[in-house]
């Protein structure tokens, strides 16, 4: 696949982003500045993660009404391949590209730990490589990554099978309940952390998988997500 | 002429920061509080002096980026 990352001023995991996409694929991604509309010849487009303007009015506003995010938008349309990570999950749901939005943590301090997600699915690009229901070591790195969505988009989430990725905790339970300490701590409404749209073809997700694929970082749990990119 | 642009957290959509405010009032000895919800106050300095014109180009910045209409409900008022 030919990826592309969109970087915003203030982005700041663009180049981990790389390292992660390029190691798996051999091929470098192209980094795409904000302003440039033109992202023909990409299959896959990424938003990484970091504090795109500062989060000033909320985290992602501003971005999600850059120039570029027309043509996001538009390469979503035409069935383009789009991961967003953290901020890029963020900047997906401002941009009304995926469904609900990021609140401020529930326990309100900024999360810088690791985390486990369960695969909800893994008959998608982004999980093939993983099991149903296996769970993987990621990172947090979030001050407002508490997902939220009303009633009836969940609904809608969970019945069309649109919850990629949950909270677990190590053994891989699913916390009861939005928020504990050991598994679901920004308080995600049914431990969601990652969602697709109804394609499969976009993926947000709060937590870090870039951050686990070499043996360097102590984990390689994340590898499989871009092995699985790289081979589509 | 001045709008004045209110974005507040929807009810139903939890507030940890106004909680924590309201944790604090009560650490300083304000009893009585029964809830704090935290907003956002943005003033915009319009050019127009039509106030239906202003009005309108208000809610219009408010729906599309001063506020998040999933999880935010905002009110805009006219100043001068």
């Amino acid at each position: 696949m030919k990826a592309g990352i969109v970087v915003f001023p203030g982005i700041n995991r663009e180049r981990d982003m790389a390292i992660a996409l390029e190691q798996s694929s051999g091929v470098k991604p192209r980094m795409i500045w904000h302003k440039e509309t033109d992202l023909s010849g990409l299959d896959l487009v990424v938003i990484p993660g970091g504090f795109s303007f500062g989060d000033y009015l909320r985290c992602g506003a501003m971005a999600a009404q850059s120039p570029v995010m027309a043509s996001v938008r538009a390469h979503a349309d035409r069935g383009g391949y789009i991961l967003g990570v953290c901020n890029g999950f963020q900047i997906l749901t401002e941009a009304g590209i995926l469904p609900g939005a990021l609140l401020r943590n529930a326990a309100l301090r900024f999360l810088s730990m690791d985390c486990h997600l369960r695969v909800e699915r893994s008959d998608t690009v982004f999980t093939a490589r993983y099991q149903k229901g296996q769970t993987f070591r990621a990172v947090m790195a979030h001050g407002d990554g508490n997902y939220f969505a009303d009633d009836a988009t969940l609904d809608r989430l969970e019945g069309q099978g649109l919850v990629a990725l949950r909270y677990t905790t190590q053994q891989g339970n699913v916390p009861l309940g939005d928020i504990t300490k050991d598994a679901n701590r920004n308080g995600s409404v049914r431990s969601i952390a990652g969602i697709y749209t109804p394609n499969l073809r976009v993926l947000g997700l709060m937590p870090h998988p870039e951050d686990m694929v070499d043996p360097l970082m102590g984990c390689t749990d994340g590898k499989p997500l871009f092995d699985a990119l790289a081979a589509a | 002429m001045k709008a004045i642009v209110t974005v507040m957290l929807k009810s139903g959509v939890l507030d940890p920061q106004g909680k924590a405010i309201a944790h604090a009032l009560g650490t300083l000895g304000f009893t009585g509080v029964h809830d704090v919800r935290a907003g956002k106050i943005i003033e915009l300095d319009l050019a127009e002096t039509d106030p239906a014109k202003a009005r309108e180009a208000a809610e219009d910045m408010a729906r599309k980026l001063l506020a998040n209409t999933v999880i935010e409900s905002f009110r805009v008022s006219l100043d001068g």
